[in-house]
Protein backbone atom coordinates (compact mmCIF):
# COMPACT_ATOMS: atom_id res chain seq x y z
CA UNK A 1 0.00 0.00 0.00
CA UNK A 2 1.17 3.48 -0.68
CA UNK A 3 0.28 5.82 2.05
CA UNK A 4 0.47 9.20 -0.22
CA UNK A 5 -3.21 10.90 -0.32
CA UNK A 6 -1.95 13.83 -2.76
CA UNK A 7 -1.61 13.61 -6.43
CA UNK A 8 -0.12 16.41 -7.82
CA UNK A 9 1.37 19.54 -5.96
CA UNK A 10 0.35 22.57 -7.57
CA UNK A 11 2.32 25.94 -5.76
CA UNK A 12 5.08 25.59 -3.25
CA UNK A 13 5.97 28.73 -1.89
CA UNK A 14 9.02 28.15 0.91
CA UNK A 15 7.62 28.74 4.45
CA UNK A 16 4.70 30.18 3.20
CA UNK A 17 2.56 28.14 1.30
CA UNK A 18 1.46 24.33 -0.80
CA UNK A 19 -1.04 23.56 -3.06
CA UNK A 20 -1.83 20.28 -3.64
CA UNK A 21 -4.91 18.27 -4.95
CA UNK A 22 -5.93 14.74 -5.06
CA UNK A 23 -8.75 13.47 -7.15
CA UNK A 24 -10.88 10.85 -6.05
CA UNK A 25 -11.46 7.47 -7.86
CA UNK A 26 -13.59 4.21 -7.44
CA UNK A 27 -10.60 2.27 -7.91
CA UNK A 28 -9.55 3.30 -4.32
CA UNK A 29 -10.37 0.26 -3.29
CA UNK A 30 -11.37 1.78 0.35
CA UNK A 31 -14.29 3.95 -1.13
CA UNK A 32 -15.98 0.50 -1.34
CA UNK A 33 -15.90 -0.23 2.15
CA UNK A 34 -17.18 3.10 2.48
CA UNK A 35 -19.68 2.68 2.60
CA UNK A 36 -20.68 -0.60 1.50
CA UNK A 37 -24.14 -1.97 0.11
CA UNK A 38 -26.49 -3.60 2.75
CA UNK A 39 -27.08 -7.07 2.02
CA UNK A 40 -29.73 -8.28 0.17
CA UNK A 41 -32.89 -9.40 1.89
CA UNK A 42 -32.36 -6.85 4.07
CA UNK A 43 -35.34 -4.00 4.48
CA UNK A 44 -35.15 -0.71 3.52
CA UNK A 45 -31.47 -1.85 2.45
CA UNK A 46 -28.96 1.03 1.50
CA UNK A 47 -27.17 1.78 -1.70
CA UNK A 48 -23.81 1.34 -1.71
CA UNK A 49 -22.52 5.45 -0.81
CA UNK A 50 -18.98 5.65 -2.02
CA UNK A 51 -17.41 8.73 -0.42
CA UNK A 52 -13.77 9.59 0.68
CA UNK A 53 -13.22 9.68 4.31
CA UNK A 54 -12.65 12.78 6.04
CA UNK A 55 -9.72 11.30 8.33
CA UNK A 56 -8.15 10.62 4.89
CA UNK A 57 -8.50 14.55 4.37
CA UNK A 58 -6.78 15.76 7.04
CA UNK A 59 -3.58 13.05 6.21
CA UNK A 60 -4.02 15.12 3.03
CA UNK A 61 -3.54 18.07 4.43
CA UNK A 62 -0.87 16.93 6.77
CA UNK A 63 1.59 15.74 3.85
CA UNK A 64 0.56 18.92 2.15
CA UNK A 65 1.54 20.86 4.53
CA UNK A 66 4.12 18.63 6.01
CA UNK A 67 5.74 18.79 2.48
CA UNK A 68 5.77 22.97 3.11
CA UNK A 69 7.27 22.80 6.71
CA UNK A 70 9.86 20.26 5.44
CA UNK A 71 11.08 22.52 2.52
CA UNK A 72 11.14 25.39 3.96
CA UNK A 73 14.55 23.67 5.96
CA UNK A 74 14.95 21.51 2.30
CA UNK A 75 13.90 18.67 4.05
CA UNK A 76 17.03 18.61 6.47
CA UNK A 77 14.58 17.91 9.39
CA UNK A 78 12.66 15.69 9.97
CA UNK A 79 9.12 16.40 10.43
CA UNK A 80 5.79 14.69 12.37
CA UNK A 81 2.08 15.51 12.57
CA UNK A 82 2.09 16.36 16.34
CA UNK A 83 -1.29 17.61 16.47
CA UNK A 84 -4.57 18.39 15.01
CA UNK A 85 -5.24 21.31 16.42
CA UNK A 86 -8.39 22.00 14.41
CA UNK A 87 -10.27 19.96 12.11
CA UNK A 88 -14.02 21.22 10.31
CA UNK A 89 -15.96 19.93 7.37
CA UNK A 90 -18.89 21.03 5.28
CA UNK A 91 -18.76 18.85 2.44
CA UNK A 92 -17.64 15.23 1.32
CA UNK A 93 -15.67 14.19 -1.36
CA UNK A 94 -17.27 11.77 -4.08
CA UNK A 95 -15.41 9.48 -6.97
CA UNK A 96 -15.16 12.13 -9.84
CA UNK A 97 -14.40 15.18 -7.77
CA UNK A 98 -11.24 17.01 -7.08
CA UNK A 99 -9.85 18.28 -3.33
CA UNK A 100 -7.86 20.79 -3.55
CA UNK A 101 -5.42 21.56 -0.70
CA UNK A 102 -4.01 24.84 0.50
CA UNK A 103 -1.53 24.81 3.29
CA UNK A 104 -0.03 28.11 4.84
CA UNK A 105 2.77 28.21 7.83
CA UNK A 106 1.27 30.61 10.44
CA UNK A 107 4.55 29.54 12.71
CA UNK A 108 7.98 28.05 12.05
CA UNK A 109 10.83 27.64 14.56
CA UNK A 110 13.32 24.81 15.47
CA UNK A 111 10.95 23.34 17.33
CA UNK A 112 8.28 23.13 15.07
CA UNK A 113 5.64 24.36 13.13
CA UNK A 114 1.69 25.32 13.11
CA UNK A 115 0.02 25.40 9.69
CA UNK A 116 -3.31 26.27 8.82
CA UNK A 117 -5.71 25.35 5.72
CA UNK A 118 -8.26 25.22 3.62
CA UNK A 119 -10.06 21.89 2.10
CA UNK A 120 -11.67 22.63 -1.47
CA UNK A 121 -14.08 20.22 -3.36
CA UNK A 122 -14.04 20.65 -7.49
CA UNK A 123 -16.48 18.95 -9.53
CA UNK A 124 -15.06 18.19 -12.86
CA UNK A 125 -18.66 18.13 -14.56
CA UNK A 126 -18.86 22.02 -13.54
CA UNK A 127 -15.11 22.71 -13.03
CA UNK A 128 -17.11 24.50 -10.12
CA UNK A 129 -15.16 24.59 -6.66
CA UNK A 130 -17.19 25.16 -3.13
CA UNK A 131 -15.43 24.90 0.87
CA UNK A 132 -15.16 21.27 2.09
CA UNK A 133 -13.12 22.00 5.13
CA UNK A 134 -10.71 23.76 7.80
CA UNK A 135 -8.01 22.09 9.25
CA UNK A 136 -5.10 23.74 11.34
CA UNK A 137 -2.17 21.24 12.03
CA UNK A 138 0.71 21.33 14.36
CA UNK A 139 4.34 19.68 13.52
CA UNK A 140 7.14 18.39 15.40
CA UNK A 141 10.67 18.46 14.18
CA UNK A 142 11.27 15.26 16.08
CA UNK A 143 14.90 15.40 15.44
CA UNK A 144 14.96 18.07 18.34
CA UNK A 145 12.25 17.05 20.44
CA UNK A 146 12.52 13.36 20.09
CA UNK A 147 14.43 13.60 23.86
CA UNK A 148 11.97 15.47 25.28
CA UNK A 149 9.55 13.19 24.31
CA UNK A 150 11.33 10.50 25.19
CA UNK A 151 11.16 9.21 21.04
CA UNK A 152 13.18 6.12 20.32
CA UNK A 153 13.08 7.00 16.03
CA UNK A 154 15.06 4.89 13.27
CA UNK A 155 18.09 6.98 11.63
CA UNK A 156 16.34 6.43 8.18
CA UNK A 157 14.34 9.30 6.46
CA UNK A 158 11.17 7.72 6.98
CA UNK A 159 8.87 10.80 6.56
CA UNK A 160 10.08 12.79 3.55
CA UNK A 161 10.47 8.60 1.70
CA UNK A 162 11.68 8.61 -2.26
CA UNK A 163 7.51 8.82 -3.28
CA UNK A 164 6.97 12.32 -1.99
CA UNK A 165 10.59 12.94 -3.61
CA UNK A 166 9.39 11.64 -6.68
CA UNK A 167 6.17 13.91 -6.32
CA UNK A 168 8.03 16.66 -5.99
CA UNK A 169 10.11 16.17 -9.10
CA UNK A 170 6.97 14.98 -11.38
CA UNK A 171 4.80 18.49 -9.85
CA UNK A 172 7.78 20.45 -11.10
CA UNK A 173 9.42 21.51 -7.53
CA UNK A 174 12.53 20.09 -7.03
CA UNK A 175 15.30 18.13 -9.53
CA UNK A 176 15.35 14.89 -10.30
CA UNK A 177 15.88 12.13 -7.00
CA UNK A 178 19.39 10.43 -7.90
CA UNK A 179 19.21 7.25 -4.98
CA UNK A 180 16.01 5.58 -3.86
CA UNK A 181 15.37 5.34 -0.28
CA UNK B 1 1.72 49.81 28.97
CA UNK B 2 1.74 47.22 31.21
CA UNK B 3 -1.59 44.21 30.88
CA UNK B 4 -3.75 43.89 34.15
CA UNK B 5 -3.38 40.63 35.61
CA UNK B 6 -7.09 40.29 35.21
CA UNK B 7 -7.00 40.46 31.82
CA UNK B 8 -3.79 38.23 31.21
CA UNK B 9 -5.82 35.73 33.32
CA UNK B 10 -8.97 35.80 30.63
CA UNK B 11 -6.32 35.94 27.73
CA UNK B 12 -4.35 33.02 29.23
CA UNK B 13 -7.53 31.42 30.40
CA UNK B 14 -8.64 31.30 26.79
CA UNK B 15 -5.59 30.38 24.81
CA UNK B 16 -5.16 27.10 27.35
CA UNK B 17 -8.81 26.36 26.92
CA UNK B 18 -8.38 26.38 23.14
CA UNK B 19 -5.27 24.85 22.76
CA UNK B 20 -6.27 21.48 25.21
CA UNK B 21 -9.79 21.39 24.42
CA UNK B 22 -11.12 22.22 28.11
CA UNK B 23 -13.74 24.53 29.69
CA UNK B 24 -12.54 27.98 30.56
CA UNK B 25 -14.03 27.24 33.86
CA UNK B 26 -11.51 24.19 34.28
CA UNK B 27 -9.00 26.82 33.85
CA UNK B 28 -8.67 27.58 36.94
CA UNK B 29 -4.96 29.34 38.48
CA UNK B 30 -4.30 26.09 40.66
CA UNK B 31 -5.02 23.64 37.56
CA UNK B 32 -2.10 21.46 36.52
CA UNK B 33 -1.04 21.90 32.74
CA UNK B 34 -0.58 18.25 32.47
CA UNK B 35 -2.17 16.48 35.35
CA UNK B 36 -5.67 17.92 35.07
CA UNK B 37 -6.03 19.59 32.06
CA UNK B 38 -4.51 16.77 29.68
CA UNK B 39 -1.87 18.47 27.92
CA UNK B 40 1.25 16.56 26.29
CA UNK B 41 4.40 17.79 25.64
CA UNK B 42 3.22 19.20 21.82
CA UNK B 43 0.82 20.99 23.79
CA UNK B 44 3.64 22.84 24.87
CA UNK B 45 4.93 24.23 21.49
CA UNK B 46 1.21 24.96 20.96
CA UNK B 47 0.54 27.23 24.10
CA UNK B 48 4.15 28.51 22.84
CA UNK B 49 2.67 29.68 19.86
CA UNK B 50 -0.37 31.37 20.86
CA UNK B 51 0.80 32.97 23.81
CA UNK B 52 3.60 34.34 21.15
CA UNK B 53 0.39 35.71 19.08
CA UNK B 54 -1.93 36.70 21.99
CA UNK B 55 0.49 38.87 23.21
CA UNK B 56 2.77 39.77 20.43
CA UNK B 57 5.71 38.24 22.42
CA UNK B 58 8.91 36.46 21.53
CA UNK B 59 9.48 33.17 23.61
CA UNK B 60 12.49 31.30 22.85
CA UNK B 61 12.96 27.11 22.48
CA UNK B 62 12.53 25.62 26.11
CA UNK B 63 11.95 29.42 27.70
CA UNK B 64 8.59 28.18 28.48
CA UNK B 65 9.33 24.86 29.98
CA UNK B 66 13.04 23.68 30.07
CA UNK B 67 12.53 20.06 29.55
CA UNK B 68 16.30 19.73 28.40
CA UNK B 69 17.80 19.91 31.72
CA UNK B 70 15.99 16.96 32.71
CA UNK B 71 17.90 15.06 29.83
CA UNK B 72 21.05 16.18 30.82
CA UNK B 73 22.67 13.89 33.27
CA UNK B 74 24.18 16.76 34.97
CA UNK B 75 21.17 17.88 36.00
CA UNK B 76 19.62 14.37 36.95
CA UNK B 77 20.82 11.96 39.10
CA UNK B 78 19.07 8.05 39.30
CA UNK B 79 15.58 10.17 38.26
CA UNK B 80 15.98 13.18 40.66
CA UNK B 81 17.66 16.55 39.95
CA UNK B 82 20.63 17.16 41.28
CA UNK B 83 22.18 20.89 43.10
CA UNK B 84 23.36 21.69 40.10
CA UNK B 85 20.18 21.07 38.14
CA UNK B 86 17.64 22.62 40.90
CA UNK B 87 19.72 25.83 40.68
CA UNK B 88 19.59 25.46 37.22
CA UNK B 89 16.17 25.42 36.78
CA UNK B 90 15.43 28.27 39.27
CA UNK B 91 17.93 30.38 37.02
CA UNK B 92 15.53 29.84 33.92
CA UNK B 93 11.97 29.34 35.56
CA UNK B 94 12.36 32.63 37.58
CA UNK B 95 8.13 32.03 36.72
CA UNK B 96 7.69 29.21 38.92
CA UNK B 97 7.25 28.57 42.65
CA UNK B 98 9.78 25.86 42.89
CA UNK B 99 9.75 25.22 46.79
CA UNK B 100 7.48 21.76 46.34
CA UNK B 101 9.20 20.25 43.98
CA UNK B 102 12.81 20.95 45.51
CA UNK B 103 11.55 18.69 48.40
CA UNK B 104 10.65 15.47 45.67
CA UNK B 105 13.15 16.51 42.82
CA UNK B 106 11.41 13.60 41.22
CA UNK B 107 11.98 14.13 37.34
CA UNK B 108 8.34 12.43 37.31
CA UNK B 109 7.23 14.84 39.07
CA UNK B 110 8.36 18.21 36.91
CA UNK B 111 5.49 18.75 34.45
CA UNK B 112 3.31 19.48 38.08
CA UNK B 113 5.21 22.72 38.35
CA UNK B 114 3.21 23.77 35.70
CA UNK B 115 0.04 25.48 36.67
CA UNK B 116 -2.54 28.25 35.06
CA UNK B 117 -1.08 30.84 37.69
CA UNK B 118 2.68 29.84 36.33
CA UNK B 119 2.01 30.38 32.73
CA UNK B 120 0.41 33.58 33.84
CA UNK B 121 3.18 34.90 35.90
CA UNK B 122 5.29 33.99 32.56
CA UNK B 123 3.00 36.28 30.39
CA UNK B 124 3.44 38.91 33.16
CA UNK B 125 7.45 39.09 33.10
CA UNK B 126 7.44 38.60 29.54
CA UNK B 127 5.06 41.84 29.38
CA UNK B 128 5.99 44.16 31.93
Amino acid sequence: MRWIWIDRILELERATRCVAVKNVTLAEELLHDHFPADPEGVADARRAEPVFPNPLVIEGMAQTAGILVGHANDFQERVLLAKIRRASFVAVARPGQTIRYDAQVERIDQSGASTTGQVTLIDSATGQSQPMGEIELMFSHIDRAKGDLGLDLPDHNFVFTSQFMDLLYQSGHAPRPTSQA
Amino acid sequence: MAISQDEIHSRVQNVLADCLGVDEDEVTPDAKLFADLGAESIDILDVTFRLEKEFDIKIQESELVPQSVLSDPAFVSDGKVTDAGMAELKTRMPHADLTEFDGDRNVDNFTDIFTVSVIEKFVEAKTA
